[in-house]
């Protein structure tokens, strides 16, 4: 792949003033940075953090959901639950290949995320006790992702951009599907009108929190909006996904557990939005530093996943060398 | 052609598909690599597919107002006809790469025949089928030769595979009055052909693989008759789980 042929590669530049000048330069043109061009270790690293962070977040993520492919209520869901963590896989692999660009591997990465290095999307280490986890998970989770990560398709680094196109258009269909499987539970009966509360009860707040700390207190904000890795601040994009979000709660009769949502004609420069309660940002903080329902589930699973199939890698590759062998 | 043989023909063709999509789905997030969380997926949603297919045939053939989902969920274990091999537990990666290759192989050869068969709804899912069939042919053979031929311990595993799994490969060429009744009538392929084949292909891939064909004097059967291992309940409590916690929910 080609990717590969930039693990391990020189990258070391030096970064006089004149260089740093330059660089800004071209970014604040529009111009897209691509994977053999000069670039700052800085911008570098940081992209090698959230393209590998989004890649983690992909695969982790690929396990709430996945606890109920085999539970899935008919063969219709089955089939489109089972699409739909696949397609997450297809992100993760896809990403992993954008950050190979930067001249880390997927090996490196892994094993970055195996050790707790590297971290993913705190959302996946909430757990999934019921179906309808699975259409608000589609929904909401998906539904603040696609509010992060579109901006993300005019990102300043070319690769990632490019795969972020793709991603928001599964994940945009993700959403969707998610939205018709509330919907269907809230037109069903008592037990699954219940199910559909619940679960947003549990999901809300955790999905805001997706978004990240308050512009307040962001670490990597400012660097990355000037280099045009980011588009809009943590909040700017809370506030949007909040906006776009409450009135399709109210469309399929579900309240949002907040009792402090409420319109703000002067919200958003006049246009109006809703206003919303205190996010525990004591629970956020908790959950980022492993202390989640599912956090050590998760590493478990991947880790589980990672050493079982450890002979199956090893023997794909030794065949591969006696083929290689025979061949010469 | 008389509608109950062809019914409990599709039936048990459909369950075959249900039950080993489901096994493979098992595997999704906890795959050896990347790209097999892609692939065995693909190959159960080609599976639960071609499921969905048959069972919507039987339900029409049936005419008593069933559809596919009751057929998927809402019967006993007793009333699912699938055979044994593909409700077998994944164990690992070389006891499901095989499991899979034993099946496609032998539906690869089932599809295309029934392709030109005499029924013509089988004959349209199985061109479909036939197509994917062969992807799943080629996967999993792949795999059997990369694991049979890789290290000591892919051998090891892969023969043990092949010790535990070939004795169930032979009620996959069984034939009830039901399905010899549509034997008869060319819609769907007899089973001596079907074998021959089966037989050559795996003898070509296990060559590559450096496996040898065991004997089985001791068959292992009664999926077709509805009689299953233990593993089966216990994946039927989870198939079910939501259809029979909620009865007459709509999902």
């Amino acid at each position: 792949m080609y990717s590969q042929g930039l693990i391990g590669a020189d990258t070391a530049t030096k970064e006089t003033a004149e260089f740093l000048a330059e660089f800004q330069a071209r970014i604040d043109a529009e111009e897209k940075i691509e994977p053999n061009d000069p670039m700052p270790q800085a911008y570098r690293n940081t992209l090698i953090r959230m393209i590998g962070q989004h890649a983690h977040s992909e695969i982790v993520g690929m396990l709430p959901e996945g606890n109920w492919i085999t539970r899935a209520p008919s063969l219709r869901r089955k089939v489109a639950l089972l699409a739909k963590v696949q397609d997450e896989g297809g992100h993760g692999l896809y990403l992993y290949s954008a950050a190979e660009t930067l001249g880390v591997s997927r090996e490196q990465m892994t094993e970055e995320l195996l050790s707790g290095k590297a971290k993913y999307s705190s959302i996946f280490n909430y757990p999934t006790p019921t179906w309808a986890d699975i259409g608000a998970i589609g929904w909401l989770v998906d539904g603040a992702a696609i509010m992060n990560q579109v901006p993300l398709c005019r990102c300043s680094y070319g690769p990632y951009a490019r795969a972020m196109i793709r991603v928001c258009k599964e994940e945009s269909f993700h959403q969707r599907q998610g939205y018709e499987l509330m919907k269907s539970l809230t037109e069903g009966n008592e037990d699954q009108k219940a199910m559909a509360q619940d679960a947003l009860n549990r999901w809300w707040w955790p999905s805001l929190m997706m978004f990240g700390p308050p512009d307040s207190d962001s670490q990597h904000s400012d660097q990355s909006m000037k280099w045009k890795i980011k588009r809009f601040s943590n909040d700017e994009l809370r506030q949007k996904f909040v906006d776009a979000t409450v009135p399709q709660a109210e469309l399929i009769g579900l309240t949002m557990p907040d009792p402090d949502l409420k319109w703000n004609n002067s919200l958003n420069n006049g246009a109006g939005g809703y206003d919303f309660g205190e996010i525990d940002w004591d629970e956020f903080w908790r959950v980022v530093k492993g202390h989640g329902m599912m956090n050590k589930d998760r590493i478990r699973a991947r880790k589980k996943a990672w050493e079982d199939g450890a002979w199956v890698r090893e023997a794909s590759l030794a065949y591969a060398a006696k083929q290689k062998a025979n061949a010469a | 052609m008389n509608p109950d043989p062809l019914l409990q023909t599709v039936v048990q063709i459909a369950d075959d598909h249900l039950i080993l999509g489901h096994r493979l789905s098992e595997w999704c997030g906890h795959a050896p690599m990347l790209e097999e969380d892609l692939s065995m997926p693909n190959m159960a949603l080609d599976l639960i597919g071609q499921a969905r297919a048959l069972y919507n045939y039987a339900a029409k053939l049936e005419n008593k107002d069933r559809t596919e989902d009751d057929f998927a969920y809402l019967r006993s274990d007793r009333e699912y006809t699938n055979c044994l091999l593909v409700e077998r537990p994944n164990t690992d990666f070389a006891y499901t790469m095989l499991r899979q290759f034993y099946f496609a192989t032998f539906m690869q050869p089932f599809w295309q025949s029934v392709s030109s068969g005499t029924d013509e709804t089988l004959k349209g899912i199985a061109a479909k089928a036939y197509k994917e069939t062969g992807y799943h042919v080629r996967h999993s053979g792949e795999w059997i030769i990369r694991l049979g031929d890789g290290t000591e311990e892919s051998a090891r595993r892969m023969n043990d595979a092949v010790a535990e799994l070939h004795p169930y490969t032979d009620e996959m060429f069984t034939a009830d009055a039901a399905r010899q009744y549509c034997i008869e009538n060319g819609a769907v392929p007899d089973m001596q052909s079907i074998q021959a084949i089966w037989n050559n292909n795996i003898s070509q891939v296990f060559a590559q693989a450096r496996l040898t064909i065991p004997k089985t004097p001791y068959p292992q059967t009664g999926g077709r008759q509805g009689q299953h291992t233990e593993d089966f309940g216990f994946l039927l409590a989870e198939l079910q789980y939501m259809q029979r916690s909620y009865p007459g929910a709509k999902w």
